[in-house]
């Protein structure tokens, strides 16, 4: 069975795309070949076309929390959001430091989507529990289908431990993921630690206790010569030594958030608990940083942190509130609106959510090369649409942009060529 | 009481002194001035709010704010109804969000809040109808007592704020009657300085329209009236100071120090005091004390503002 996408416009071009048996089978200006009888073909109207996304942090909630989210409402959120691939932490209950669990959530994805749909690879445990003292059976997470190692949720408190995990996973070909926060300074608070925290009288988390833990890390790195990847980096501290630890040829690697570009800590400042996360939203000058180092590259990938809860948990005083955004429906259309703004191309959005987060993880890819798995969706750029509950696919509508309306959205995709949706 | 006839009083809630004009201010001043006349009569009582229903809803512990809301609101004849933390189905884990409805189905009229997070108040206030009146969230405000602080300092400075200089002594950063004494007092032109070990400032002060000084001996020369905050004995487990008698030496207002500030400056605690560790007990004892007229003060000033939002509902405060 073949397939023509015609009209669909890739980094600026229109083009026709054609698949055949799941894989591109090629690429080329639009109009100029035409499909063969029987070829199933889809006027894209001149939608932009994207190769589908990889979220390399998501939170899935299944096992233990599908209230908040399970696997097949967040493969619905990704499908939607365009995604074709999700690693997602270990943070569920029980966690994720065993087989066991690991083929629980690989066989809750093939039963979302029997068909065939997006992929889901497991991020394991790196500490038994995620409490920091053993480490977990890496190896048999890694054969059970754990692609990188993580104790994200939770910091490393423990270097000695940071190190085993690191060497140990090197053995593997599995890189670690690190949640960097220094507990001590991080213990009780609620949001940022500046202006917004001493005036509205809330406990903050100065964002040295992350860059400390980033300094670590990358002097682990540097010091065993092997890789490491820091997530969720919010600030420009992290950002400064990152940078600094590249430029000395460490193996390091760093992804931000929509959030952390779009967002500062006076979003707080009437205690709404819809714009608590962990890290918190810091500084229009750590925005700023954010956003420089996503376009020198300092910044690798984009990811969301997908960390949906119930309406009901969010319901409550600042401090009472549990840390998180909801993030797969939304991320493109945030995104986006940088290069609308023309800080970003859509050829920095296909590099930051697809090409090398594959690249950093080893995760097939397409990249409209013949032969390359047919996974890809059409945006439509200016779709206008508000973000609630009835709008997404996620559980959770937990995010800053409840309630307000967004530009773009996906409007169809496809995966080993078969549309999802 | 009323002396701008064009005055208005337009907010269903009292959550932050930010959130009041200066008219707001001088209006809950004067009226807080003739309810204190009821208080020193032999008959302590005026019909005002009959039939009212306030409820004093104290999540957290208090004796004299409670108290306070609670005899204000008796003198002006409203029926008072308290809610405590324990005991009460907050102990039990019933979220914010239930008590309110819960509290919103019994339909009262005001009610006051004391909380221990930050924008609790605000968090009801938002979902309920009924006037808000905040009495203490967290760090962040306590409204009711920097209106009475500013009471007794306008008193104390026969009506004159400008230009006046008031200094804040002790642990600013937890401290909510510190917060809303610095937004009031600095809206109406007292210069405010704030003295405290640097562990307990709070974070972003270098945006705060406040002097700031290390040394208690520095901050207090030549101020019009001196505020000592309570030292809450957690600070110390914390980690943020390394013991009660050191802060004492460093930080106890004793009369040699206060002897540096102008002549008959007022002392101003909002209590429960420590002896011998903020403020000295020959200070809070002394000619300069005003602590007690502050409990005075607070009665009077939360009738006023118990007034104005009960009042509200039927359409006016005339």
């Amino acid at each position: 069975m073949t397939l023509c996408i015609t009209n669909a416009r890739y980094l600026g071009a229109l083009v026709d795309v054609f698949v055949k048996g799941g894989l591109i089978e090629n690429m080329i200006q639009a109009g100029h070949h035409k499909a063969d009888a029987g070829t199933e073909v889809f006027d894209a109207q001149g939608q932009v076309l994207f190769p589908s996304f990889i979220d390399c942090h998501v939170h899935l909630r299944e096992p233990g929390y599908e209230y908040k989210e399970d696997v097949a409402s967040g493969l619905q959120a990704a499908v939607h959001g365009g995604f074709g691939a999700v690693m997602c932490m270990a943070n569920t209950k029980p966690v994720n430091d065993c087989a066991a669990v690991t083929e629980y959530i690989l066989q809750a994805a093939r039963k979302a989507f029997p068909q065939g749909g997006p992929h889901v690879y497991p991020v394991g445990a790196a500490t038994v529990g995620l409490l920091g003292q053993e480490m977990a059976p890496l190896a048999e997470l890694a054969q059970a289908g754990c692609v990188a190692i993580s104790n994200d949720g939770h910091s490393m408190e423990n270097s000695e431990l940071m190190r085993r995990v690191m060497e140990y996973a090197a053995d593997l070909k599995r890189i670690v993921i690190d949640h960097c926060e220094d507990a001590s300074l991080a213990r009780g608070t609620h949001m940022n630690e500046g202006i917004t925290s001493g005036m509205i009288g809330v406990k903050g988390q100065p964002d040295v206790g992350e860059a400390l833990h980033v300094a670590r890390d990358i002097l682990l790195a540097d010091y065993l010569d092997l890789p490491v990847h820091i997530a969720h980096v919010s600030c420009k501290r992290a950002v400064d030594l990152i940078r600094w630890g590249k430029a000395r040829g460490v193996k390091v690697t760093a992804e931000t958030c929509p959030h952390y570009l779009l967002l500062d800590d006076s979003a707080l400042e009437n205690y709404g608990t819809n714009a608590k996360v962990n890290p918190p939203l810091r500084t229009p000058a750590d925005v700023a940083a954010l956003r420089e180092a996503v376009k020198d590259g300092t910044i690798d990938i984009f990811v969301t942190d997908h960390a949906p809860h119930a309406a009901h948990e969010k319901e409550c005083p600042l401090d009472e509130a549990p840390n998180g955004f909801t993030g797969l429906d939304l991320a493109l259309s945030l995104t986006y609106t940088l290069v609308r703004e023309g800080f970003l191309q859509e050829a920095d959005l296909e590099r930051l959510w697809s090409r090398k987060p594959a690249e950093i993880f080893d995760l097939p890819v397409n990249m409209f090369a013949p032969g390359d798995p047919a996974n890809f969706f059409l945006f439509d750029p200016e779709a206008r649409w508000l973000v609630s509950p009835e709008t997404i696919y996620s559980k959770s509508c937990n995010t800053p942009y409840a309630g307000q309306e967004l530009r773009g959205r996906v409007s169809a995709h496809w995966l080993e060529g078969k549309r999802i949706f | 009481m009323e002396n701008d006839k064009a005055y208005l009083w337009s907010h269903k809630d009292l959550l932050d002194v930010t959130q009041l004009s200066l008219p707001d201010v001088t209006h809950i001043l004067d009226l807080a001035a003739s309810f204190e006349l009821v208080n020193q009569r032999p008959v302590k009582k005026v019909p005002t709010l009959k039939g009212k229903s306030i409820v004093l809803f104290f999540a957290e512990n208090s004796t004299r704010t409670k108290t306070s809301f609670d005899v204000a609101g008796k003198r002006l004849s409203a029926d008072t109804f308290s809610l405590a933390k324990s005991g009460s189905s907050i102990s039990k884990g019933e979220s914010l969000q239930d008590t309110v409805w819960t509290l919103q189905a019994m339909n009262p009229d005001v009610i006051v809040i004391r909380h221990s997070s930050s924008g609790a108040a605000q968090f009801i206030a938002e979902r309920l109808q009924c006037g808000v009146v905040n009495g203490g969230d967290g760090w962040h405000a306590h409204p009711t007592q920097a209106l009475l602080d500013c009471f007794t300092l306008r008193r104390a400075w026969q009506g004159q704020f400008a230009g006046k200089t008031l200094l804040i002594a002790g642990d600013i950063a937890h401290s909510r009657v510190a917060r809303s004494n610095v937004h009031l007092l600095t809206k109406l032109g007292v210069n405010v300085r704030i003295c405290a070990p640097r562990t307990l400032l709070p974070a972003g002060r270098q945006t705060w329209p406040v002097e700031y000084f290390d040394t208690l001996r520095d901050a207090v020369k030549g101020v019009d009236a001196v505020m000592c905050l309570r030292l809450q004995l957690e600070r110390m487990l914390d980690g943020l100071l390394p013991d009660l008698a050191e802060y004492s030496r460093r930080f106890c207002l004793t009369p040699e120090l206060l002897s540096l500030a102008n002549s008959q400056a007022p002392v101003l605690h909002p209590g429960p005091i420590n002896r011998g560790m903020e403020i000295a007990a020959a200070v809070a004892d002394g000619a300069q004390s005003r602590i007690l007229d502050q409990v005075a003060a607070g009665v009077a000033t939360r009738m006023a503002v118990l007034y104005l939002l009960a009042q509200r509902k039927d359409g006016g405060n005339k």
